[in-house]
């Protein structure tokens, strides 16, 4: 009973975190990053007045201040209800992450929005909200019901795809916060999203064309297809708004709605394409050496 | 030979340890703060002037308006009618206005006479004016909150050291310097994205920004010959040679056209 609502806390814990990433896309939209020159203080106070865009940036930081509490709270709640030691090790690397991620987040005000570091922040927030959605699947009632173990001898190995296809969303996501950032062109994150939605549609069509009978793969693989093509969607409707509303003399909302949507969808993107990778590597079988070298070369 | 190896060791050691480090601000301050000459005076018996225009040809931007709503007290200020983005402002007389003209190279190595009076740049209605300023190396802005509102002042220098200060409603004016000639830095309040100003940091008195008139002048030149630049935030900047003798007048107008 006790893992039952463990898991809940779990995943409301992921949905505030979700929630973390739109309220940091919003301070980077209007941007609001340094409308509090202090930090970890606000105008030298816990809450100042929340007009203009003091609150997008206190906003973000006080939803942060939640996460981070709630995420010591799982953590404890890990160490204590759980018998799995490496789920316990990864509550702790939860917070180990949103301490390193409030304290970039601190040092980006500090030193005035230091590219290195409000990319590294951007990047950290989708890890952590990743590795919150891990931890959801790893305490989930499904989970504890065992594997189910099914062959794959396609090439290249499922588990390459496993392995390839979460690395290159990752990729493509810190492209994302570099051009967001205005450390690089929107070009190379352009070329990025052909690559990794190329790399999302195999892996996904490989999944469901080989083990769509199975409910864990099938579902996780139909979730990662589907937040990708919306992505796609979003990538280009951002791009479209912010071209649209260049001449304008702030922020408008239609660049702010569909750019931190992009932002939020980003991260649903990569934490599907964590829990595909984890079911994968849970519930199909490696191919024995033998068969490696019995198989076909077949691309999906 | 032992002591001068430990004389290049204590030399290279002093050398690298100030290697990565960031200067700060009142070293560089102090830098452009000490003349290496004692400062040059104007010569009034001899000045030249050189006046002119801006002017603007093509179709006239729409001025496009400003959405306060976010922040009722800034919205209260405008009641009358929204305010409007001075990112490109056509005068009447069809000339163009906020654009900083500065003498940009021709002159004498000289220190100038820094002016003891600071230049003001207010927020008023959650708006910068004047919108474009121009101000000498190490001359103090005086920075004044008019508002009922929280503001921040964040300029975005290349050269000069960037900072970031909140300034509270009607607040403490606040008196801030830039030490070394850039031109121009970008000025903006990170609580109203709608609100930015421009500052010329130049390293003598001749430079002047463009009124609702579109005109300048710039007076107290000694004879020579000149490059003047006018920098617009939208527009490519313009140079134009101009050559003036003592005691002389001439006349420089540049022209821009609507991109």
């Amino acid at each position: 009973m006790k893992n039952v609502w463990l898991h809940r806390y779990v995943v409301l814990w992921a949905f505030c975190t979700l929630f973390l990433v739109v309220a940091g896309g919003l301070v980077t939209s209007h941007d609001a990053g340094l409308s509090v020159p202090d930090w970890p203080l606000s105008y030298g106070k816990l809450m100042p007045t929340m007009e203009g865009n003091i609150f997008y940036e206190h906003g973000h930081r006080m939803v942060a201040t939640t996460v981070g509490l709630l995420t010591i709270f799982m953590a404890v709640w890990l160490w204590r209800a759980e018998d799995r030691r490496w789920m316990q090790n990864l509550g702790w690397i939860a917070l180990l992450a949103v301490t390193a991620q409030g304290v970039l987040g601190g040092l980006t005000v500090i030193f005035l929005l230091p590219r290195p570091v409000s990319i590294g922040h951007a990047c950290l927030a989708q890890l952590f909200f990743s590795t919150t959605v891990a931890i959801s699947v790893f305490s989930s009632p499904s989970w504890k019901r065992g594997s189910i173990m099914v062959d794959d001898d396609g090439a290249p190995p499922l588990h390459w795809l496993a392995i390839g296809a979460p690395l290159c969303v990752f990729i493509q996501l810190a492209l994302g916060a570099a051009a967001r950032h205005q450390a690089i062109g929107i070009l190379p994150h352009v070329a990025g999203a052909v690559v990794a939605t190329g790399m999302v549609l195999w892996f996904t069509v490989r999944v469901l064309m080989r083990h769509a009978d199975y409910d864990s793969l099938r579902r996780s693989a139909l979730a990662l297809v589907s937040v990708t093509f919306l992505q796609v969607f979003l990538g280009i409707a951002a791009y479209m708004s912010r071209l649209a509303t260049a001449e304008a003399p702030q922020p408008m909302p239609v660049m702010v709605g569909f750019t931190v949507a992009h932002v939020a969808v980003g991260a649903l993107t990569m934490a599907a394409s964590v829990v595909l990778s984890i079911q994968v590597f849970r519930n199909v079988r490696r191919p024995m050496p033998a068969m490696q070298t019995a198989r076909i070369a077949i691309p999906f | 030979m032992k002591k001068i190896y430990i004389c290049l060791g204590i030399v290279s050691i002093l050398t690298f340890s100030g290697c990565g480090k960031k200067e700060p601000e009142s070293a560089a301050k102090e830098e452009a703060t000490a003349p290496a000459t004692a400062p040059a005076t104007i010569d009034d018996a001899n000045a030249a002037t050189v006046t002119g225009k801006v002017a603007f040809s093509g179709d006239k931007p729409t001025m496009r308006n400003i959405d306060m709503s976010a922040n009722p007290a800034c919205a209260r200020a405008h009641s009358g009618a929204p305010p409007k983005s001075e990112e490109v402002v056509v005068n009447d007389n069809g000339t163009l206005k906020n654009v900083f003209v500065w003498v940009k190279s021709g002159l004498p190595e000289r220190q100038w006479p820094v002016p003891s009076t600071p230049v003001e740049l207010t927020q008023k209605g959650c708006m910068y004016g004047p919108h474009v300023i121009g101000v000498m190396a190490n001359q103090n802005i005086k920075i004044v909150n008019n508002d009922p509102t929280n503001h921040n002042i964040h300029p975005l220098p290349k050269i000069n050291q960037e900072w970031n200060e909140s300034q509270p409603p009607k607040g403490e004016d606040k008196l801030k310097r830039f030490a070394r000639e850039e031109v121009m830095i970008p000025v903006k309040c990170n609580v109203h994205p709608w609100m930015r100003s421009y500052i010329g940091v130049v390293n003598h008195p001749f430079f002047a920004v463009t009124g609702d008139d579109g005109t300048f002048t710039i007076k107290g030149l000694p004879p020579g010959t000149y490059t003047l630049e006018a920098w617009h935030e939208k527009y490519a900047p313009q140079d134009v040679q101009v050559t003036v003798g003592a005691k002389e007048s001439k006349t420089v107008d540049f022209p821009f056209k609507a991109s």
